[in-house]
Protein backbone atom coordinates (compact mmCIF):
# COMPACT_ATOMS: atom_id res chain seq x y z
CA UNK A 1 0.00 0.00 0.00
CA UNK A 2 2.70 2.49 0.87
CA UNK A 3 4.54 1.61 -2.23
CA UNK A 4 1.60 1.96 -4.29
CA UNK A 5 0.86 5.21 -2.47
CA UNK A 6 4.48 7.06 -2.59
CA UNK A 7 4.71 5.77 -6.33
CA UNK A 8 4.89 9.11 -8.82
CA UNK A 9 2.74 6.54 -11.47
CA UNK A 10 -0.08 6.40 -8.79
CA UNK A 11 -0.08 10.29 -8.60
CA UNK A 12 -0.11 10.77 -12.71
CA UNK A 13 -3.22 8.20 -12.69
CA UNK A 14 -4.62 10.45 -10.05
CA UNK A 15 -3.83 13.55 -12.47
CA UNK A 16 -5.27 11.95 -15.23
CA UNK A 17 -8.44 10.73 -13.59
CA UNK A 18 -8.91 14.30 -12.24
CA UNK A 19 -9.17 15.75 -16.00
CA UNK A 20 -11.96 13.21 -16.79
CA UNK A 21 -14.76 15.60 -16.21
CA UNK A 22 -13.19 18.36 -18.12
CA UNK A 23 -11.79 15.49 -21.08
CA UNK A 24 -15.70 15.03 -20.94
CA UNK A 25 -16.73 18.33 -21.92
CA UNK A 26 -13.59 18.64 -24.55
CA UNK A 27 -14.43 15.40 -26.06
CA UNK A 28 -18.60 16.68 -26.22
CA UNK A 29 -17.46 19.46 -27.93
CA UNK A 30 -14.64 17.54 -30.18
CA UNK A 31 -17.34 15.15 -30.96
CA UNK A 32 -19.78 17.42 -32.58
CA UNK A 33 -17.00 19.45 -34.39
CA UNK A 34 -15.21 16.55 -36.23
CA UNK A 35 -18.71 15.33 -37.00
CA UNK A 36 -20.00 18.51 -38.36
CA UNK A 37 -22.66 18.62 -35.71
CA UNK A 38 -23.59 21.27 -34.25
CA UNK A 39 -22.58 22.10 -30.30
CA UNK A 40 -25.88 21.01 -28.90
CA UNK A 41 -25.62 17.67 -30.29
CA UNK A 42 -23.81 16.11 -27.42
CA UNK A 43 -23.81 19.78 -24.78
CA UNK A 44 -27.84 19.52 -24.60
CA UNK A 45 -29.80 22.32 -26.32
CA UNK A 46 -28.11 24.89 -23.24
CA UNK A 47 -24.70 23.76 -23.41
CA UNK A 48 -23.74 27.17 -21.67
CA UNK A 49 -25.63 25.79 -19.06
CA UNK A 50 -24.39 22.61 -19.29
CA UNK A 51 -21.00 23.49 -18.91
CA UNK A 52 -21.11 25.80 -16.27
CA UNK A 53 -23.16 23.22 -13.75
CA UNK A 54 -20.62 20.31 -14.84
CA UNK A 55 -17.58 22.45 -13.71
CA UNK A 56 -19.62 24.29 -10.48
CA UNK A 57 -20.20 20.55 -9.93
CA UNK A 58 -16.58 19.30 -9.71
CA UNK A 59 -15.57 22.52 -8.37
CA UNK A 60 -17.17 21.67 -5.05
CA UNK A 61 -16.73 17.67 -5.37
CA UNK A 62 -12.55 18.43 -5.50
CA UNK A 63 -13.43 20.98 -3.02
CA UNK A 64 -14.70 18.26 -0.97
CA UNK A 65 -11.36 15.79 -1.78
CA UNK A 66 -9.12 17.79 -1.00
CA UNK A 67 -10.84 18.49 2.53
CA UNK A 68 -11.41 14.84 2.92
CA UNK A 69 -7.58 14.35 2.83
CA UNK A 70 -6.21 14.89 5.95
CA UNK A 71 -8.83 13.31 8.38
CA UNK A 72 -8.90 10.08 5.97
CA UNK A 73 -4.98 9.54 6.37
CA UNK A 74 -5.42 9.82 9.78
CA UNK A 75 -8.21 7.58 10.72
CA UNK A 76 -7.18 5.29 7.55
CA UNK A 77 -3.22 5.73 8.97
CA UNK A 78 -2.24 6.54 6.01
CA UNK A 79 0.26 9.72 6.10
CA UNK A 80 1.30 9.40 2.39
CA UNK A 81 -2.72 10.30 0.99
CA UNK A 82 -0.88 13.77 1.49
CA UNK A 83 0.48 13.65 -0.90
CA UNK A 84 -2.08 14.21 -3.19
CA UNK A 85 -3.85 17.29 -1.55
CA UNK A 86 -1.97 20.01 -3.30
CA UNK A 87 -3.19 18.38 -6.53
CA UNK A 88 -6.96 17.73 -5.53
CA UNK A 89 -6.71 21.30 -3.78
CA UNK A 90 -5.27 22.74 -7.76
CA UNK A 91 -7.75 20.82 -9.34
CA UNK A 92 -11.08 22.62 -7.34
CA UNK A 93 -9.22 25.71 -8.24
CA UNK A 94 -8.99 24.71 -12.04
CA UNK A 95 -12.69 23.88 -12.43
CA UNK A 96 -13.75 26.92 -10.37
CA UNK A 97 -12.04 28.79 -13.14
CA UNK A 98 -13.75 26.97 -15.74
CA UNK A 99 -16.89 27.85 -13.62
CA UNK A 100 -15.99 31.36 -13.48
CA UNK A 101 -14.88 31.70 -17.13
CA UNK A 102 -17.68 30.02 -18.62
CA UNK A 103 -19.66 32.89 -16.24
CA UNK A 104 -17.50 36.00 -17.75
CA UNK A 105 -16.83 34.69 -21.03
CA UNK A 106 -19.66 32.40 -22.47
CA UNK A 107 -22.69 33.49 -20.00
CA UNK A 108 -21.96 37.53 -19.54
CA UNK A 109 -19.47 37.68 -22.40
CA UNK A 110 -17.34 40.26 -21.19
CA UNK A 111 -20.52 42.57 -20.25
CA UNK A 112 -19.16 44.32 -17.03
CA UNK A 113 -21.92 46.09 -16.51
CA UNK A 114 -24.21 43.01 -16.50
CA UNK A 115 -21.29 41.06 -14.22
CA UNK A 116 -21.61 43.41 -11.61
CA UNK A 117 -25.16 43.79 -11.39
CA UNK A 118 -25.29 40.07 -10.71
CA UNK A 119 -22.41 40.23 -8.29
CA UNK A 120 -24.68 42.85 -6.46
CA UNK A 121 -27.58 42.19 -6.60
CA UNK A 122 -27.81 38.06 -6.68
CA UNK A 123 -25.97 36.94 -3.00
CA UNK A 124 -25.90 33.43 -4.63
CA UNK A 125 -23.54 34.85 -7.57
CA UNK A 126 -22.04 36.82 -4.59
CA UNK A 127 -21.26 34.11 -2.50
CA UNK A 128 -19.94 31.89 -5.67
CA UNK A 129 -17.49 35.00 -6.70
CA UNK A 130 -16.27 35.67 -3.08
CA UNK A 131 -15.48 31.94 -2.85
CA UNK A 132 -12.97 31.85 -5.63
CA UNK A 133 -11.78 35.03 -5.18
CA UNK A 134 -10.07 33.46 -1.89
CA UNK A 135 -8.89 30.38 -3.77
CA UNK A 136 -6.34 32.61 -5.83
CA UNK A 137 -3.83 33.59 -3.16
CA UNK A 138 -4.54 29.05 -2.22
CA UNK A 139 -3.29 28.13 -5.70
CA UNK A 140 -0.56 31.42 -5.77
CA UNK A 141 1.09 30.03 -2.54
CA UNK A 142 0.64 26.45 -3.49
CA UNK A 143 4.35 25.92 -4.68
CA UNK A 144 7.18 24.63 -2.49
CA UNK A 145 9.04 27.64 -2.95
CA UNK A 146 6.33 29.52 -0.97
CA UNK A 147 5.27 27.58 1.31
CA UNK A 148 8.73 28.04 2.63
CA UNK A 149 8.89 31.49 2.23
CA UNK A 150 5.36 31.87 4.72
CA UNK A 151 6.70 29.62 7.22
CA UNK A 152 4.76 26.05 7.86
CA UNK A 153 2.74 27.59 10.27
CA UNK A 154 1.46 31.16 8.56
CA UNK A 155 0.88 29.04 5.23
CA UNK A 156 -1.29 26.31 7.02
CA UNK A 157 -3.14 29.44 8.49
CA UNK A 158 -3.61 31.48 5.35
CA UNK A 159 -5.08 27.99 3.75
CA UNK A 160 -7.58 27.28 6.34
CA UNK A 161 -9.60 29.80 3.68
CA UNK A 162 -10.44 26.83 2.25
CA UNK A 163 -12.91 26.22 4.80
CA UNK A 164 -14.87 29.61 3.68
CA UNK A 165 -14.54 28.87 0.34
CA UNK A 166 -16.12 25.66 0.83
CA UNK A 167 -18.90 26.65 3.41
CA UNK A 168 -19.72 29.71 0.53
CA UNK A 169 -19.58 27.47 -2.09
CA UNK A 170 -22.36 24.91 -0.64
CA UNK A 171 -24.80 27.70 -0.14
CA UNK A 172 -24.09 29.08 -3.75
CA UNK A 173 -24.86 25.92 -4.85
CA UNK A 174 -28.10 25.62 -2.35
CA UNK A 175 -29.35 29.22 -3.44
CA UNK A 176 -29.24 28.95 -7.18
CA UNK A 177 -31.53 25.70 -7.39
CA UNK A 178 -34.86 26.77 -8.69
CA UNK A 179 -36.60 23.42 -6.06
CA UNK A 180 -35.32 20.06 -6.32
CA UNK A 181 -32.45 20.70 -2.79
CA UNK A 182 -31.04 17.34 -2.71
CA UNK A 183 -28.39 17.63 -4.24
CA UNK A 184 -26.64 20.62 -2.81
CA UNK A 185 -27.87 19.44 0.57
CA UNK A 186 -25.78 15.97 -0.41
CA UNK A 187 -22.59 18.30 -0.89
CA UNK A 188 -23.62 20.50 1.90
CA UNK A 189 -23.80 17.84 4.35
CA UNK A 190 -20.36 16.08 3.20
CA UNK A 191 -18.78 19.68 3.53
CA UNK A 192 -20.10 20.07 7.17
CA UNK A 193 -18.66 16.62 8.30
CA UNK A 194 -15.46 17.50 7.30
CA UNK A 195 -15.63 20.44 9.09
CA UNK A 196 -17.21 19.06 11.96
CA UNK A 197 -14.50 16.00 11.86
CA UNK A 198 -11.49 19.11 12.46
CA UNK A 199 -13.73 21.14 14.78
CA UNK A 200 -13.62 17.34 16.97
CA UNK A 201 -9.97 17.00 16.97
CA UNK A 202 -9.19 20.54 17.90
CA UNK A 203 -11.37 20.10 20.87
CA UNK A 204 -9.68 17.33 21.91
CA UNK A 205 -5.97 18.53 21.31
CA UNK A 206 -7.62 21.54 23.18
CA UNK A 207 -9.23 19.86 26.69
CA UNK A 208 -5.66 17.54 26.25
CA UNK A 209 -3.21 20.64 26.31
CA UNK A 210 -4.95 23.62 27.69
CA UNK A 211 -1.79 25.59 28.34
CA UNK A 212 -0.39 25.74 25.34
CA UNK A 213 -3.27 27.33 23.78
CA UNK A 214 -4.74 29.37 26.38
CA UNK A 215 -2.30 32.99 28.12
CA UNK A 216 -4.94 32.17 31.17
CA UNK A 217 -3.39 30.41 34.67
CA UNK A 218 -3.66 27.26 35.08
CA UNK A 219 -7.34 26.76 36.88
CA UNK A 220 -7.65 25.94 40.65
CA UNK A 221 -8.14 22.31 41.26
CA UNK A 222 -11.14 23.89 43.58
CA UNK A 223 -13.46 25.65 40.58
CA UNK A 224 -12.66 22.44 38.42
CA UNK B 1 10.25 25.52 17.08
CA UNK B 2 7.68 24.21 15.82
CA UNK B 3 6.73 27.71 13.52
CA UNK B 4 9.78 26.48 11.73
CA UNK B 5 9.44 25.21 8.71
CA UNK B 6 11.18 21.80 8.04
CA UNK B 7 12.05 20.81 4.21
CA UNK B 8 10.74 17.18 3.56
CA UNK B 9 11.91 16.57 -0.15
CA UNK B 10 14.74 15.26 -1.45
CA UNK B 11 15.83 15.14 -4.92
CA UNK B 12 14.05 12.33 -5.53
CA UNK B 13 11.10 13.73 -4.94
CA UNK B 14 11.29 15.93 -7.78
CA UNK B 15 9.53 14.96 -10.75
CA UNK B 16 11.29 13.22 -13.80
CA UNK B 17 11.49 15.25 -17.05
CA UNK B 18 9.90 12.18 -19.08
CA UNK B 19 6.70 13.02 -16.59
CA UNK B 20 6.57 16.37 -16.71
CA UNK B 21 3.50 16.78 -19.70
CA UNK B 22 3.73 19.44 -22.38
CA UNK B 23 0.47 21.45 -23.20
CA UNK B 24 0.69 19.35 -26.31
CA UNK B 25 0.14 15.82 -24.93
CA UNK B 26 -2.41 17.53 -22.25
CA UNK B 27 -4.39 18.47 -24.83
CA UNK B 28 -4.24 15.28 -26.26
CA UNK B 29 -5.10 13.36 -22.65
CA UNK B 30 -8.33 15.86 -23.09
CA UNK B 31 -9.17 14.80 -25.68
CA UNK B 32 -8.57 10.74 -25.56
CA UNK B 33 -10.08 10.71 -21.73
CA UNK B 34 -13.54 12.68 -23.66
CA UNK B 35 -13.49 10.66 -26.92
CA UNK B 36 -12.95 7.14 -23.95
CA UNK B 37 -16.36 8.59 -21.80
CA UNK B 38 -18.69 9.90 -24.75
CA UNK B 39 -18.20 5.70 -25.80
CA UNK B 40 -18.52 4.22 -23.04
CA UNK B 41 -21.94 6.82 -22.63
CA UNK B 42 -23.55 5.27 -25.74
CA UNK B 43 -22.80 1.84 -24.48
CA UNK B 44 -26.03 1.30 -22.37
CA UNK B 45 -28.08 2.48 -25.21
CA UNK B 46 -27.55 -0.59 -27.09
CA UNK B 47 -29.05 -3.09 -24.58
CA UNK B 48 -32.08 -0.64 -22.90
CA UNK B 49 -35.68 -2.32 -23.43
CA UNK B 50 -38.29 -0.74 -26.18
CA UNK B 51 -40.49 1.94 -24.45
CA UNK B 52 -44.09 1.14 -23.66
CA UNK B 53 -45.24 4.61 -23.92
CA UNK B 54 -47.49 6.60 -26.25
CA UNK B 55 -45.79 7.47 -29.04
CA UNK B 56 -46.32 10.68 -31.12
CA UNK B 57 -48.34 9.91 -34.36
CA UNK B 58 -49.06 12.80 -37.33
CA UNK B 59 -51.96 15.56 -37.26
CA UNK B 60 -53.87 15.76 -40.15
CA UNK B 61 -56.17 18.71 -41.58
CA UNK B 62 -54.13 20.94 -39.89
CA UNK B 63 -54.47 24.63 -41.40
CA UNK B 64 -52.30 27.99 -40.55
CA UNK B 65 -53.21 29.89 -38.62
CA UNK B 66 -53.61 34.12 -38.50
CA UNK B 67 -52.13 34.19 -35.15
CA UNK B 68 -48.94 32.31 -36.05
CA UNK B 69 -45.97 34.40 -35.18
CA UNK B 70 -44.23 35.19 -38.39
CA UNK B 71 -40.06 35.81 -39.13
CA UNK B 72 -38.98 33.27 -36.39
CA UNK B 73 -36.44 30.14 -36.94
CA UNK B 74 -38.33 27.52 -35.26
CA UNK B 75 -36.10 26.08 -32.78
CA UNK B 76 -35.11 22.51 -34.02
CA UNK B 77 -37.57 19.26 -33.21
CA UNK B 78 -35.18 17.71 -30.86
CA UNK B 79 -33.92 20.14 -29.01
CA UNK B 80 -37.53 21.07 -27.80
CA UNK B 81 -38.02 16.91 -27.41
CA UNK B 82 -34.87 16.69 -25.26
CA UNK B 83 -34.66 20.15 -23.28
CA UNK B 84 -37.54 20.16 -21.06
CA UNK B 85 -39.19 21.49 -17.47
CA UNK B 86 -41.49 18.59 -16.48
CA UNK B 87 -40.82 17.79 -12.58
CA UNK B 88 -43.30 15.37 -12.74
CA UNK B 89 -40.18 13.34 -14.61
CA UNK B 90 -37.36 14.67 -12.64
CA UNK B 91 -35.77 18.06 -12.58
CA UNK B 92 -33.24 18.07 -15.23
CA UNK B 93 -33.97 19.25 -18.71
CA UNK B 94 -32.84 15.93 -19.83
CA UNK B 95 -34.73 13.99 -17.51
CA UNK B 96 -38.34 14.07 -18.84
CA UNK B 97 -37.41 12.74 -22.30
CA UNK B 98 -36.00 10.07 -20.33
CA UNK B 99 -38.41 9.35 -17.87
CA UNK B 100 -41.45 10.01 -19.75
CA UNK B 101 -41.04 7.04 -22.60
CA UNK B 102 -43.05 4.77 -20.49
CA UNK B 103 -46.11 7.36 -19.99
CA UNK B 104 -49.48 6.32 -21.17
CA UNK B 105 -51.86 9.17 -22.40
CA UNK B 106 -54.54 7.00 -23.64
CA UNK B 107 -57.34 6.53 -22.54
CA UNK B 108 -57.57 10.07 -21.71
CA UNK B 109 -60.27 12.29 -20.23
CA UNK B 110 -60.07 16.07 -19.19
CA UNK B 111 -63.31 17.27 -16.99
CA UNK B 112 -64.45 20.74 -17.32
CA UNK B 113 -66.32 21.70 -14.13
CA UNK B 114 -67.07 24.46 -11.88
CA UNK B 115 -69.22 27.66 -12.48
CA UNK B 116 -70.11 26.22 -15.85
CA UNK B 117 -73.99 25.66 -17.39
CA UNK B 118 -72.23 22.37 -19.43
CA UNK B 119 -69.56 20.49 -16.97
CA UNK B 120 -68.49 17.71 -18.92
CA UNK B 121 -65.65 14.95 -19.22
CA UNK B 122 -64.02 15.02 -22.72
CA UNK B 123 -62.13 12.36 -24.16
CA UNK B 124 -59.43 13.25 -26.74
CA UNK B 125 -61.39 12.10 -29.51
CA UNK B 126 -63.80 15.00 -28.40
CA UNK B 127 -61.29 17.39 -27.97
CA UNK B 128 -59.69 17.31 -31.15
CA UNK B 129 -63.71 18.10 -32.91
CA UNK B 130 -64.06 20.94 -30.80
CA UNK B 131 -62.51 23.06 -33.93
CA UNK B 132 -60.62 23.34 -36.84
CA UNK B 133 -56.52 22.44 -35.62
CA UNK B 134 -54.08 25.03 -36.87
CA UNK B 135 -50.53 25.47 -36.21
CA UNK B 136 -49.47 28.24 -34.63
CA UNK B 137 -45.85 29.34 -34.43
CA UNK B 138 -45.05 30.99 -31.00
CA UNK B 139 -41.99 32.47 -29.04
CA UNK B 140 -41.63 30.36 -25.85
CA UNK B 141 -39.87 32.05 -23.00
CA UNK B 142 -39.05 29.92 -19.86
CA UNK B 143 -38.67 31.92 -16.57
CA UNK B 144 -35.19 30.57 -16.32
CA UNK B 145 -34.10 32.84 -19.16
CA UNK B 146 -33.78 30.46 -22.40
CA UNK B 147 -36.33 30.29 -24.86
CA UNK B 148 -37.35 28.84 -28.02
CA UNK B 149 -39.65 29.27 -31.45
CA UNK B 150 -42.02 26.06 -31.24
CA UNK B 151 -44.77 25.34 -34.36
CA UNK B 152 -47.81 24.25 -31.75
CA UNK B 153 -50.97 23.08 -32.92
CA UNK B 154 -54.35 23.59 -31.43
CA UNK B 155 -56.96 26.18 -31.54
CA UNK B 156 -58.26 29.19 -29.09
CA UNK B 157 -58.81 28.28 -25.58
CA UNK B 158 -61.94 30.22 -25.88
CA UNK B 159 -63.77 27.17 -27.67
CA UNK B 160 -63.68 25.17 -24.41
CA UNK B 161 -64.77 28.51 -22.62
CA UNK B 162 -67.88 28.71 -24.96
CA UNK B 163 -68.54 25.06 -24.81
CA UNK B 164 -68.69 25.03 -20.76
CA UNK B 165 -70.83 27.95 -20.93
CA UNK B 166 -69.15 29.75 -17.68
CA UNK B 167 -71.91 31.49 -15.13
CA UNK B 168 -71.13 35.51 -14.29
CA UNK B 169 -69.68 33.94 -10.72
CA UNK B 170 -66.80 32.35 -13.44
CA UNK B 171 -63.57 34.51 -13.56
CA UNK B 172 -60.81 32.52 -13.15
CA UNK B 173 -60.04 29.17 -14.71
CA UNK B 174 -58.51 26.54 -12.86
CA UNK B 175 -55.89 24.33 -15.01
CA UNK B 176 -54.88 20.94 -13.24
CA UNK B 177 -52.47 18.12 -14.60
CA UNK B 178 -52.06 14.71 -14.50
CA UNK B 179 -50.35 13.04 -11.22
CA UNK B 180 -50.02 9.45 -10.69
CA UNK B 181 -46.71 8.62 -8.55
CA UNK B 182 -46.76 5.04 -10.30
CA UNK B 183 -45.83 6.84 -13.68
CA UNK B 184 -43.95 9.52 -12.23
CA UNK B 185 -42.09 8.15 -9.01
CA UNK B 186 -39.78 11.30 -9.58
CA UNK B 187 -42.68 13.38 -8.12
CA UNK B 188 -42.16 13.57 -4.94
CA UNK B 189 -38.58 14.68 -5.12
CA UNK B 190 -38.92 17.82 -7.17
CA UNK B 191 -39.73 19.71 -4.31
CA UNK B 192 -43.07 21.72 -5.82
CA UNK B 193 -46.55 20.50 -4.77
CA UNK B 194 -48.19 18.47 -6.96
CA UNK B 195 -50.74 17.79 -8.98
CA UNK B 196 -49.74 20.44 -10.83
CA UNK B 197 -51.93 23.72 -10.84
CA UNK B 198 -51.89 26.71 -12.95
CA UNK B 199 -54.45 29.33 -13.85
CA UNK B 200 -55.62 32.14 -15.72
CA UNK B 201 -58.03 35.05 -15.37
CA UNK B 202 -60.61 34.38 -17.44
CA UNK B 203 -60.09 37.30 -20.17
CA UNK B 204 -56.69 35.88 -20.17
CA UNK B 205 -58.28 32.72 -21.05
CA UNK B 206 -60.54 34.07 -23.77
CA UNK B 207 -57.78 35.84 -25.25
CA UNK B 208 -57.57 34.31 -28.93
CA UNK B 209 -53.70 33.52 -28.32
CA UNK B 210 -54.46 31.00 -25.51
CA UNK B 211 -53.83 27.95 -27.29
CA UNK B 212 -55.49 24.56 -26.22
CA UNK B 213 -52.65 22.28 -27.88
CA UNK B 214 -52.62 18.47 -28.59
CA UNK B 215 -49.55 18.67 -31.06
CA UNK B 216 -45.98 19.99 -32.52
CA UNK B 217 -44.28 20.02 -35.56
CA UNK B 218 -46.90 18.54 -37.06
CA UNK B 219 -47.71 15.28 -35.09
CA UNK B 220 -49.33 14.70 -31.31
CA UNK B 221 -47.57 16.18 -28.77
CA UNK B 222 -44.60 13.60 -27.24
CA UNK B 223 -44.81 12.57 -23.46
CA UNK B 224 -41.92 14.92 -22.50
CA UNK B 225 -43.71 18.13 -24.10
CA UNK B 226 -47.26 17.50 -22.25
CA UNK B 227 -49.11 15.02 -24.01
CA UNK B 228 -52.05 14.18 -25.07
CA UNK B 229 -53.38 18.14 -23.97
CA UNK B 230 -51.56 21.25 -22.53
CA UNK B 231 -52.39 25.06 -22.92
CA UNK B 232 -50.07 27.54 -24.51
CA UNK B 233 -49.86 30.77 -23.17
CA UNK B 234 -47.12 32.44 -25.55
CA UNK B 235 -47.03 36.02 -23.41
CA UNK B 236 -46.50 34.36 -20.42
CA UNK B 237 -43.34 32.12 -18.60
CA UNK B 238 -43.65 28.97 -19.73
CA UNK B 239 -44.55 27.46 -16.44
CA UNK B 240 -48.01 29.08 -17.23
CA UNK B 241 -48.69 26.94 -19.99
CA UNK B 242 -49.63 23.77 -18.04
CA UNK B 243 -49.09 20.15 -19.67
CA UNK B 244 -50.90 16.88 -19.79
CA UNK B 245 -54.24 18.53 -18.75
CA UNK B 246 -56.96 16.68 -16.64
CA UNK B 247 -58.94 19.33 -14.97
CA UNK B 248 -60.40 22.72 -16.33
CA UNK B 249 -62.03 24.20 -13.41
CA UNK B 250 -64.15 27.59 -13.65
CA UNK B 251 -64.20 29.43 -9.90
CA UNK B 252 -64.69 32.90 -8.50
CA UNK B 253 -61.69 33.75 -7.29
CA UNK B 254 -57.79 33.46 -7.84
CA UNK B 255 -56.96 29.62 -7.99
CA UNK B 256 -53.55 28.59 -5.62
CA UNK B 257 -51.12 27.56 -8.01
CA UNK B 258 -48.34 25.44 -7.98
CA UNK B 259 -45.10 28.15 -8.58
CA UNK B 260 -47.17 30.70 -6.45
CA UNK B 261 -47.67 28.75 -3.61
CA UNK B 262 -43.83 27.66 -4.12
CA UNK B 263 -41.77 29.41 -1.48
CA UNK B 264 -37.78 29.67 -2.82
CA UNK B 265 -35.19 28.20 -0.97
CA UNK B 266 -34.86 31.79 0.74
CA UNK B 267 -38.33 31.53 1.81
CA UNK B 268 -39.36 34.13 -0.22
CA UNK B 269 -41.90 33.54 -2.77
CA UNK B 270 -40.50 33.96 -6.46
CA UNK B 271 -42.86 33.11 -8.98
CA UNK B 272 -46.37 35.52 -9.32
CA UNK B 273 -49.57 34.41 -10.22
CA UNK B 274 -49.40 36.80 -14.03
CA UNK B 275 -46.22 36.00 -14.49
CA UNK B 276 -46.38 37.64 -17.68
CA UNK B 277 -42.96 38.09 -19.29
CA UNK B 278 -41.37 41.33 -18.40
CA UNK B 279 -37.49 42.27 -19.23
CA UNK B 280 -37.96 45.19 -16.94
CA UNK B 281 -38.83 42.98 -13.19
CA UNK B 282 -36.34 40.66 -12.22
CA UNK B 283 -36.58 37.45 -11.29
CA UNK B 284 -35.10 37.48 -7.36
CA UNK B 285 -32.25 35.59 -8.44
CA UNK B 286 -31.60 36.29 -12.12
CA UNK B 287 -31.93 39.15 -14.43
CA UNK B 288 -35.49 39.13 -17.34
CA UNK B 289 -33.96 41.45 -19.54
CA UNK B 290 -32.39 38.86 -21.43
CA UNK B 291 -32.63 35.86 -22.47
CA UNK B 292 -30.85 32.87 -24.74
CA UNK B 293 -32.48 31.67 -27.69
CA UNK B 294 -31.60 28.16 -27.85
CA UNK B 295 -28.77 27.62 -30.51
CA UNK B 296 -27.94 31.37 -30.42
CA UNK B 297 -24.46 32.13 -28.23
CA UNK B 298 -25.15 35.74 -27.06
CA UNK B 299 -28.32 36.78 -25.41
CA UNK B 300 -30.85 38.62 -27.18
CA UNK B 301 -33.19 40.89 -25.12
CA UNK B 302 -36.51 40.34 -23.84
CA UNK B 303 -39.72 41.45 -25.43
CA UNK B 304 -42.68 42.44 -23.23
CA UNK B 305 -45.07 40.23 -23.24
CA UNK B 306 -42.75 38.89 -25.15
CA UNK B 307 -43.34 40.60 -28.27
CA UNK B 308 -46.98 39.74 -28.25
CA UNK B 309 -47.99 43.11 -26.10
CA UNK B 310 -50.44 44.34 -29.39
CA UNK B 311 -52.89 41.53 -28.68
CA UNK B 312 -52.75 41.37 -24.75
CA UNK B 313 -51.29 44.71 -22.90
CA UNK B 314 -55.09 46.19 -22.62
CA UNK B 315 -55.53 43.17 -20.52
CA UNK B 316 -53.64 44.83 -18.10
CA UNK B 317 -54.35 48.28 -18.10
CA UNK B 318 -53.98 50.44 -14.85
CA UNK B 319 -52.42 47.35 -13.55
CA UNK B 320 -49.25 47.42 -11.24
CA UNK B 321 -47.45 44.55 -13.17
CA UNK B 322 -44.34 45.27 -10.74
CA UNK B 323 -46.31 44.24 -7.97
CA UNK B 324 -48.54 42.20 -10.06
CA UNK B 325 -45.38 39.91 -11.78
Amino acid sequence: MNKFLTSKWTKFAVFLICLIPAGDLVGRALTALVAGLPLETYLTPDPIKFITHRTGDWTLRFIIFALAVTPLRKILKLPQLIRFRRMLGLFAFFYGTLHFLTWMVLDKFFDWRDMWADVYKRPFITLGFVGFVLMIPLALTSTAGMIRRLGGKRWQRLHRLIYVTACLGAIHYYWSVKSDVRKPLFFAALIAILLAWRIAVWTIARRNAPDAVTDSPPSSPASA
Amino acid sequence: MADKFKPDLTYSDVTPKTLYMGRRNFLLGLAATGAAVTAYKRLPGLFAPRATGSVPVPLNGVVQSKYTTTGEKVTPENWVTSYNNYYEFGVEKDDPSKNAKNFVTSPWTVSIEGEVAKPQKLSMDDILKVAPLEERVYRHRCVEAWSIVVPWIGYSFSNIVKLAEPTPKAKYVAFETYYDRKQMPLGSEAGIQLPYREGLRLDEAMNPLTLLCVGMYGETLPNQDGAPVRIVVPWKYGFKSAKSLVKIRFVKSEPETTWDMFTGVNGTPEYGFYANVNPNVDHPRWSQAKERRLGEFLKRPTLMFNGYGDLVASLYAGMDLRKNF
